[in-house]
């Protein structure tokens, strides 16, 4: 199985996970400091900034764009309870 | 229409607003609200012992009249009533919405039908909202955005906006009459207090109302309280108009300066641990039923104090009331809780206190469970999943022992006690040489 790293920038730890994993699935583990609230992307609570690896993770889709939108989020934004990890990453709460 | 308590200051009567009665709080500024009288508990979280208003105003321009805020949709009666007895409808140019809230936009949707050439004024973080409320079959609402210093002529007299975001709702904001001096605040300086005598110089003692109703809606948004009030602040008072209870025209600075006392108890909090002279504050609360969790709630503080820098506390939650307890873990950076696990759950005063904590902010907080179990043990994972519900940080994974804990046991109890005081303080005993590489299988399931 493909595997990618996520660094955690605020607690400076990194994660080896498998590819396609959500970002929330890995932080609430190791109790980074991403915060969530409805986990189902709609309420924008989880908005973390990508810091590096921005394309590597999944696309947002049309509904997360528009929860980001709502939320003002700044470029390179993203929903941790959306956001599947494909590639190498750092991510810290936005 | 303008009755009662109205009239200049000195020398007025404490008589009533009459049934259906408009009420003029400023030259061309109208309360056209409603009583709810038997109301006896709001939105399920507030007691009120004497009802509420659903203040909305209607203010008078050269060029139309502008609607700000209505009531609840039961009482849209009301509102139309006063409403119709200052203004007909063909006058109005915007409908103001400081806040949401069903108990402010019942009688919206009737509203928009009776005049449908009002423009909706509303915050920027407030569409999405507006859509959910109104959920316009076509997809279609006109509205206009505004943000802080935006301003609105009605010819004579101009509505300028501030946005005050969280207080209590994402959407909420003010609007200034600045030529009249009125505050129309919204939910903020509001209260859950009905008499029907409307100004705060005339109505009963409503000071318990006033702080009652902060420490339960506004007291979880604290910094934005204190954000808010810096626009406000500055601003020349003449009234507040907020939207519920009382209308504040009687020296209406010092309920500013209430918010501005309750809201500052505690700014350290906002700063970052190491930045703030207070030491970082971990909270341990405990029960146990044969001593067992309170050996290892006495460990977890052992471990926890061999970091420089913190101040812990040990509470059993057996010798104390919920209040207190809420305003110690508030004001708290980091809270610990220790139950045993009876019948597959933790005990009764754990959840009693981790359901009374709404009026408060945990966000970011960090928490942790512990606990002495005979069978299986679920406490300390149920208490996670509320601390993480509660959008707490759960950075060490909890820790249970069954029942009477070794010596070896009670070293890993302060092992857990110093892993907690190490993720406030951002000093991991890890080795800082190695890159902090884990695998996704090693974490706890």
């Amino acid at each position: 199985m493909a595997k990618a790293k996520v660094t955690f920038q605020d607690i400076d730890q990194t994660v080896n996970v498998p590819a396609g994993i959500r970002v929330i699935d890995v932080s609430e583990k190791i109790g980074a400091g991403i915060i969530y609230g409805c986990r189902e992307g709609d309420c924008g609570t989880c908005m973390m900034h990508v810091v590096e690896g921005w394309n590597n993770l999944t696309e947002p889709s049309v509904l997360e764009e528009k929860v980001l939108r709502e939320n003002m989020a700044s470029r390179h934004d993203r929903l941790a309870c959306q956001a599947q990890i494909i590639g190498d990453c750092t991510v810290k709460p936005a | 229409m303008s009755s009662s308590c109205l009239a200049p200051k000195h020398g007025r009567a404490l008589m009533s607003v009459r049934d259906g009665d408009a009420v003029e709080i400023a030259p061309g500024v109208h309360w056209i609200g409603a009583f709810d009288p038997g109301l006896r508990n709001f939105d399920m979280i507030l007691r009120t012992a004497n009802g509420t208003t659903y203040n909305a105003y209607a203010v008078r321009g050269t060029d139309g009249v502008a609607i700000i805020d209505t009531v609840k949709a039961e009482l849209a009666d009301d509102f139309f009533a006063r409403l119709e007895q200052v203004a007909t409808l063909d006058e109005i140019r915007v409908i103001v919405l400081n806040h949401l809230e069903p108990d402010h936009t019942g009688a919206l949707p009737e509203l928009l039908r009776r005049a449908p050439q009002a423009r909706l004024i509303i915050s920027k973080r407030a569409p999405a909202m507006l859509k959910a409320l109104l959920k316009p079959t076509d997809n279609q609402l006109d509205y206009e955005l505004v943000d802080t210093g935006d301003e609105i002529s009605l010819g004579d007299r101009r509505l300028r906006f501030l946005n005050t975001p969280y207080l209590h709702w994402p959407d909420t904001q003010c609007t200034y009459l600045a030529e009249q001096q009125v505050l129309f605040s919204g939910d903020v300086f509001g209260c859950h207090y009905c008499d029907p005598r409307l100004f705060n110089d005339c109505v009963g003692d409503f000071r318990f109302s006033f702080d009652y109703y902060y420490a339960h809606i506004m007291r979880p948004f604290k910094s934005h309280v204190r954000d808010a009030l810096k626009l406000i602040e500055p601003l020349p008072l003449r009234l507040i108009a907020p939207a519920h209870g009382p209308v504040l025209r009687e020296r209406p600075r010092r309920y500013v300066t209430r918010y501005r006392e309750l809201s500052s108890s505690n700014e350290a909090f906002d700063q970052p641990f190491d930045a703030s002279d207070q030491p970082a504050s971990l909270i341990i609360f405990y029960l146990s039923a044969y001593g067992s969790t309170t050996r290892m709630a006495e460990a977890v503080q052992a471990g926890a104090e061999s970091v420089p820098g913190l101040r812990v506390s040990l509470y059993d939650l057996e010798g104390g009331e919920i209040a207190p307890f809420v305003d110690l873990i508030e004001e708290a950076d980091a809270l610990a809780f220790g139950s045993p696990t009876v019948n597959g759950d933790a005990v009764k005063p754990i959840w009693d206190l981790l359901s009374s904590l709404a009026g408060i902010s945990l966000r970011g907080k960090i928490g942790a469970a512990f606990g002495s179990y005979g069978w299986s043990g679920e406490a300390v994972p149920m208490i996670e999943d509320r601390l993480r519900g509660l959008k707490m940080r759960v950075p060490v994974p909890g820790l249970r022992l069954k029942l009477t804990p070794t010596t070896a046991e009670l070293d890993s109890c302060r092992v857990f006690g110093r892993q907690i005081a190490e993720a406030m303080t951002n000093t991991p005993s890890k080795p800082e040489t190695a890159e902090r590489v884990i695998d996704f299988a090693e974490l706890s399931p």
